[in-house]
């Protein structure tokens, strides 16, 4: 068996078929070995890094919950300073990003620090038991926003974070899922030699946290795409550059049956009214960003 | 040894917990229809899968969790999941 | 060379000589003058560093920590709501054993909002790591700043420091301070060399967590390493006397405690109203001495019993009160002295920037005296 070296080591504690665990390892696939990852408090910190075992094998650092855009800012200024020229990466989960850090994550994109911004969304709080967060999709199921006799799940639509940091000055903003790694691996790339600072989301499904048998971890994630829920493109300097099509765009269905989260809109019968709202979504997405192939063009 | 200051470790220790102990279901590569496409080892949340000196792909079970992700991935359905025996 | 500044002025002066690389803080008053004037001087190239203009005291002291786990000298300033809103980066920062030094123009907390003086915001912060000294006036506040980077860089030591000066009655008053050449700096407080830091060439994890199985221990070496602070600032105190003739190696200072019957025991800049209150009493004949107490944090207990062997009562001066207890600083002297004879008392004063003059010193001498204290002082009964 050849050495080749793997920067996110084995023997991490993630669950079997981990969206978040394949995305680090592909993140750092793309960044190689001259890379400073900080991480936020969350699945992934925890799952990798039980002291003394890290799996880490690039220079990493985890201080709060909130705050891993503030020591990335730190850093980087750190290294200009030294003249060092590792790539400073924040590797967090969608609720250190989307709520927790946002204050952070303002402000070190405001000043325009040369970081590179990562967040794994597994879109809800999976370390602490599937809370809901600014990146759980409408009408889905978690302990916060559980579906009940008068509740169809979580009453808001996701939190659109790569315009707000595109309207920030964002150089790149890029979506990705990990269902597509050689698109990841190349946007991380792009990211990583692109002075920052950059933002990319990543797509990364939870066995656990959605409901569905890890096996399927990447078969979920492409539903995201082929369905229209989850729409991978990139910006450049606020301008959306590629946006990855679809040729026949399946119905939500195909997606949401398949998950626990949205097991509610199925039973006793299918919820038509929610469901046509979810695919409503769908097709405002698919429209914003053209993803349809087979669609002519309306004048 | 002493404690590291300030909770820091050396890289890479995790590779001292075998999570292969984890597994139910266990891959089993038959490299009967096996193209060397290396998906598996892409798709593999464990990075468990590495490339041979045969170039063929092999799963390290002592990390494998037996998630099935490689088998169900694979692009000629040449990886089989079978009944972990303990 | 002996100048006219302002306090902020001259701690910033003392900290571009410290050369930091990495200066992130977020603007709040009594703190401002001094992160102006360390923006100034980046601007005008007289401070090689990074300036991080944060958009909160959350990120400056995180910016901070990351600067510092990269292997850079940093500092920060701060005071009041701002520190409060760091409470959970300060306890990361000692934790992870990273000797960042940060100024706290100490200010009163709110509600009431308050933006005047006292110490409740530093000594909230007491159980977090971080090793606190307190100025009594702006040389002291110029001169820790030096042996803080010393203190928190040694090996033995690596934490966090919070160099302490009261807000407005030392940042923003004029004295004559003398500020040391920067050659003489240099040789005094050599380049930073941290241990464990995020470096590609030698790949570290920083800040892992960690399980009950090891939790205790790293709790148990920050302890350790505050104790060994102890001698190191003593050490490093000792060498700057030698260097620059002012001594600071004392956790705590004694003033006329030698014959003294009574002591008080204060920490920052009310000790000078102090001395010049015991030296009016003892020119009336009152045994009077003070013991001030320098380093709050490791807290000096065998020194205090030490100090205070001669003495039957003591008056401790609190600028902060554990609601629902008493004051912070009466409540750990009680504890050193615990199986002595002494009587100590406690008073809380000067909250929110309330006065204090050598008539209320006296009037607390004559409280002491009568066996009246645990109390606050100088309350103003009318508005009740």
């Amino acid at each position: 068996m050849t050495e080749e070296c793997e920067l996110f080591e084995c023997g991490h504690r993630a669950c079997g078929g981990c969206g978040p665990a394949l995305a680090a390892r592909l993140i750092l696939k793309a960044t190689g070995e001259n890379t400073i990852v900080v991480a936020s408090t969350g699945c992934m910190e925890v799952f990798s890094t039980p002291y003394p075992e890290t799996a880490w094998k690039v220079p990493w650092i985890h201080s709060l919950f909130e705050n891993a855009a503030a020591v990335a800012s730190g850093i980087e200024a750190s290294l200009k300073k030294q003249e060092r020229d590792e790539h400073v990466v924040c590797i967090c989960g969608d609720g250190a990003t989307f709520d927790i850090g946002m204050l952070c994550i303002s402000g070190a994109f405001e000043r325009g620090h040369d970081i590179t911004y990562i967040c794994y969304d597994n879109e809800a709080y999976m370390n602490t038991g599937i809370q809901r967060s600014g990146a759980t999709p409408y009408d889905a199921d978690t302990t916060t926003s559980p579906a009940g006799k008068c509740s169809t799940g979580n009453p808001r639509p996701k939190k659109d974070l790569p315009a707000i940091l595109a309207a920030h000055g964002a150089t790149y903003v890029a979506t990705a899922s990990i269902a597509y790694p050689n698109d990841l691996i190349k946007k991380v790339q792009r990211a990583v030699s692109t002075h920052g600072p950059n933002y990319i989301q990543v797509h990364a499904p939870c066995a656990t946290g959605w409901g569905f048998d890890g096996s399927q971890t990447i078969a979920v994630g492409r539903l995201a795409i082929e369905t229209g829920l989850w729409v991978n493109y990139e910006m450049m300097n606020g301008e959306v550059e590629r946006v990855r099509k679809v040729a026949h765009r399946k119905p939500v269905d195909d997606y949401l049956s398949v998950q626990k989260r949205f097991r509610h809109l199925y039973r006793p019968g299918r919820n038509e009214d929610e469901i046509a709202k979810i695919q409503a979504i769908a097709d405002a997405n698919a429209k914003k960003f053209g993803i349809d192939l087979n669609v002519v063009k309306e004048e | 040894m002493g404690l590291n200051i300030g909770c820091a470790a050396a890289p890479g220790r995790a590779r001292d917990n075998k999570t292969g102990s984890w597994r139910v279901f266990k891959p089993v590569f038959k490299y009967d229809k096996c193209v060397k496409c290396g998906l598996c080892e892409v798709v593999c949340p464990e990075g468990c899968v590495r490339e041979g000196q045969d170039g063929y792909y092999h799963p390290d079970y002592n990390y494998c969790k037996g998630c099935g992700l490689c088998a169900e991935e694979c692009p000629v359905d040449d990886i089989e999941l079978v009944q972990e025996e303990k | 060379m002996m100048e006219i500044l302002e306090g902020s002025h001259a701690v910033a002066e003392a900290v571009r000589l410290c050369r930091p690389q990495v200066v992130a803080a977020y603007p709040i008053t009594p703190q401002t003058h001094i992160v102006e004037a360390l923006a100034s001087m980046v601007a005008d190239c007289k401070l090689d560093a990074e300036y991080i203009c944060v958009e909160s005291e959350f990120s400056a002291l995180s910016a901070c920590l990351g600067a510092s786990a990269a292997g850079s000298r940093v500092y920060s300033a701060t005071t009041s709501q701002g520190l409060a809103l760091m409470f959970e980066v300060c306890f990361n920062v000692a934790g992870m054993r990273q000797p960042i030094v940060m100024t706290i123009a100490n200010r009163a907390l709110g509600a009431p909002l308050n933006i005047w003086n006292d110490q409740q915001d530093s000594i909230s912060l007491r159980d977090a790591g971080w090793l606190q000294f307190y100025a009594e006036d702006n040389q002291e506040a110029t001169d820790l700043h030096f042996i803080a980077y010393r203190v928190a860089e040694d090996h033995r030591v690596l934490l966090p420091v919070m160099v302490c000066f009261d807000g407005f009655i030392l940042t923003h008053t004029y004295e004559p301070v003398d500020i040391p050449s920067q050659e003489a700096i240099d040789a005094f407080l050599p380049p930073y060399k941290p241990v464990n830091i995020l470096d590609a060439k030698n790949p570290m994890s920083l800040g892992m967590y960690a399980t009950p199985d090891y939790y205790m221990e790293f709790r148990y070496e920050i302890d350790q390493a505050q104790k060994r602070a102890k001698e190191v600032f003593a050490e490093v105190g000792a060498e700057f006397a030698k260097q620059f003739g002012r001594d600071y190696s004392g956790l705590v200072e004694g003033y006329r405690l030698e014959d003294a019957d009574m002591a008080f025991i204060a920490m920052g800049s009310i000790c000078g109203t102090v001395r010049e209150a015991i030296d009016e009493m003892r020119a009336e004949g009152k045994k009077v001495g003070l013991l001030k107490i320098r380093s709050f944090r490791p807290f000096p207990s065998e020194e205090i019993r030490a100090a205070l062997s001669g003495v039957s009562k003591v008056a401790v001066l609190d600028k902060n009160i554990s609601l629902g207890q008493k004051g912070a600083v009466a409540l750990e002297v009680r504890d050193a002295l615990y199986g002595s004879e002494i009587d100590v008392k406690g008073y809380i004063l000067a909250l929110g920037g309330r006065d204090v003059r050598q008539a209320d010193i006296k009037a607390i001498a004559g409280l002491l005296e009568k066996g009246e204290g645990d109390q606050f002082f100088g309350l103003r009964t009318e508005v009740l």
